[in-house]
């Protein structure tokens, strides 16, 4: 951690109203649960619907993604990674950093909301609010990890991650069964439905796959972005 | 100021002619230099004519919206089915989200650029004015997005033929798939445009326009998803209004009267295809009109 390179990184990420952009996403959230708490129906259900598909499948992956990548691959697009690799910083503690920043961002817009969302929905019966929450952490950190990588090793970061997140988790893993034991969001549900104690979560990945996976993706994501970033060499575009 | 040290007499100095030219070749005028940058734009959009690098992503999403139809022809040809067995306006919609890819990566590569490294005013110095720089562009996103939907169903409809379907009924659907491919080509194309126009910073586009994409598509389905079978199903269907690729979803097939089961998404009755079909051709209108102001003052 080192507090100025932390400060720059939450500037550039928050700044100049990109904050507010951000705010949409927990926005959004609590909007729809609202909106489905005041519906009747099976409330289960719904929650699960709510928090299992928008929220960890759909708005976890791109606030990480925008996150992910807005920490590093916006300074490295624009050149003014230089300044800071200039620094007599080790390159790991750049990295270290802005994946802690990456992190508590995507926590503050993913996780918080979504536990208020649950509460609205479910109140605290099955654990589901809980349950989710901690998914949303978990799957958050590894997000984060793992497009702040991206962001390091490809001048395409963004479309990197989009494929990820949605070609290979959401397209691929609905008709593939094998692509969801290599899923983010699936070892997120993993961890839900553990916390939770509720089957009705449904995780494709057994917990004690999920949780080693999660811990190699997301130091091994770091570890490599150090590598990289060590030795970048900037690129024009094209 | 210090003055140069005297090197010599005034009166050496000699201008010589080295038979500089003016231009004096045909002058193509305003229409060509649009129609230019309309062509430059669209190759541009698949990466021809650009490096190896910038082909890959386009090429891929052009490869994997293709190649699933080819799979279908296949299988149907191979098993003698008199049918294909996919709709060609359902194909588009469960290759949607490659269609987004597309978009959202080369919109910004149309648009962004030329903002983030100044050289939209180098192209206002020529004769195209900004009303035909905005019309180029669009147009050259438009294309790029329909010949890549047009592709599979080129497949598909080929396919058809070859395996001697009813030519009526195929002729017929391929025409619905193609009236879809249109209005995907349209709105969701436009939307994303006018997020390019307004994003210099080529990722920060990409995940905007994606990111809008996505996260209305997921709104939508998820408030169809948890009404389905209850009385408010149909209410939730107008939720497809705040998603661009829904909306067109919606709409094509309540009006080729297309799709089916608990999950089809549709405009809710008469009043609700006026009103979807009044707000794609606002969306795509209104699109247009705010990056002709964009493009105003630069």
């Amino acid at each position: 951690m080192n507090p100025t390179v932390a400060r720059l990184t939450v500037r550039g990420l928050l700044g100049r109203r990109r904050g507010l952009l951000l705010l949409v996403v927990p926005a959004l959230l609590l909007a729809v649960s609202a909106l489905a708490a005041a519906a009747h129906g099976d409330e289960q259900s719904l929650t699960v619907k709510i928090l299992g598909e928008l929220d960890l499948g759909t708005l976890v992956p791109i606030l990480g993604l925008v996150v992910g990548t807005g920490v590093i691959a916006t300074e490295i697009d624009d050149g003014s990674i230089v300044y800071l690799l200039a620094k007599p910083l080790p390159r790991w503690r750049i990295v270290t950093t802005k994946l802690v920043v990456a992190i508590g961002t995507t926590w503050a817009f993913a996780a918080v909301p979504t536990l208020f969302a649950g509460l609205l929905l479910y109140g605290t019966r099955d654990g589901l609010a809980l349950g989710y929450t901690v998914a949303v952490l978990v799957a958050g950190a590894a997000y984060s990890a793992l497009f702040l990588l991206l962001g390091v090793v490809t001048r395409h970061a963004v479309v990197a991650g989009l494929g990820y997140a949605l070609v290979w988790e959401a397209l691929v893993g609905n008709y593939v069964d094998g692509a969801r034991t290599l899923s983010i969001q699936q070892w997120g549900r993993a961890v839900a439905q553990s916390v939770a104690g509720e089957s009705a979560i449904g995780s494709a990945v057994p917990l004690g796959t999920a949780v080693p996976l999660l811990l190699i993706v997301t130091v091994a994501s770091t570890v490599l972005a150090s590598v990289k970033l060590a030795g970048l060499t900037l690129t024009a575009d094209e | 100021m210090s003055l140069p040290p005297e090197t010599g007499s005034a009166d050496t100095g000699v201008i010589h002619d080295i038979g500089y030219r003016g231009y004096r070749g045909p002058r193509l005028g305003r229409g060509h230099a649009t129609r230019a940058l309309f062509t430059q734009s669209l190759r541009a959009a698949y990466g021809l004519g650009r490096s190896g690098k910038a082909k890959v992503l386009p090429m891929l999403v052009l490869a994997a919206t293709t190649l699933p139809a080819a799979i279908v022809v296949a299988f149907a040809l191979t098993t003698k089915l008199d049918d294909l067995g996919v709709e060609y306006a359902g194909y588009l919609s469960s290759v949607g989200m490659l269609v987004w890819i597309f978009l959202a990566a080369q919109a910004p590569v149309l648009l962004s650029r030329d903002l983030r490294h100044h050289t939209v005013p180098l192209y206002f110095s020529r004769p195209i004015t900004r009303g035909d720089y905005v019309r180029a562009k669009f147009a050259a996103m438009f294309c790029a997005q329909f010949l890549l939907m047009a592709a599979p169903l080129l497949v598909l409809y080929a396919g058809a033929l070859l395996g001697g379907m009813d030519v009526g009924d195929n002729t017929e659907h391929a025409l619905y798939g193609l009236a879809a491919a249109l209005l995907y080509a349209l709105v969701p194309t436009s939307v994303a445009l006018a997020i390019a126009g307004f994003t210099p910073r080529r990722g920060f586009g990409v995940a905007a326009i994606m990111g809008y994409l996505a996260v209305s598509a997921a709104v939508a389905a998820v408030a169809v998803g948890i009404t389905r079978g209850t009385d408010s199903a149909d209410a939730a269907q107008w939720t497809a209004l705040i998603s661009p690729d829904g909306l067109v979803e919606s709409l094509v097939n309540e009006l080729f009267d297309l799709g089916g089961g608990l999950d089809r998404r549709h405009a809710p009755g008469g009043v609700g295809t006026a009103v979807f079909a009044l707000v794609a051709v606002a969306l795509v209108a209104g699109s247009y009109r705010l990056l002709l102001r964009r493009y105003e003052k630069i």
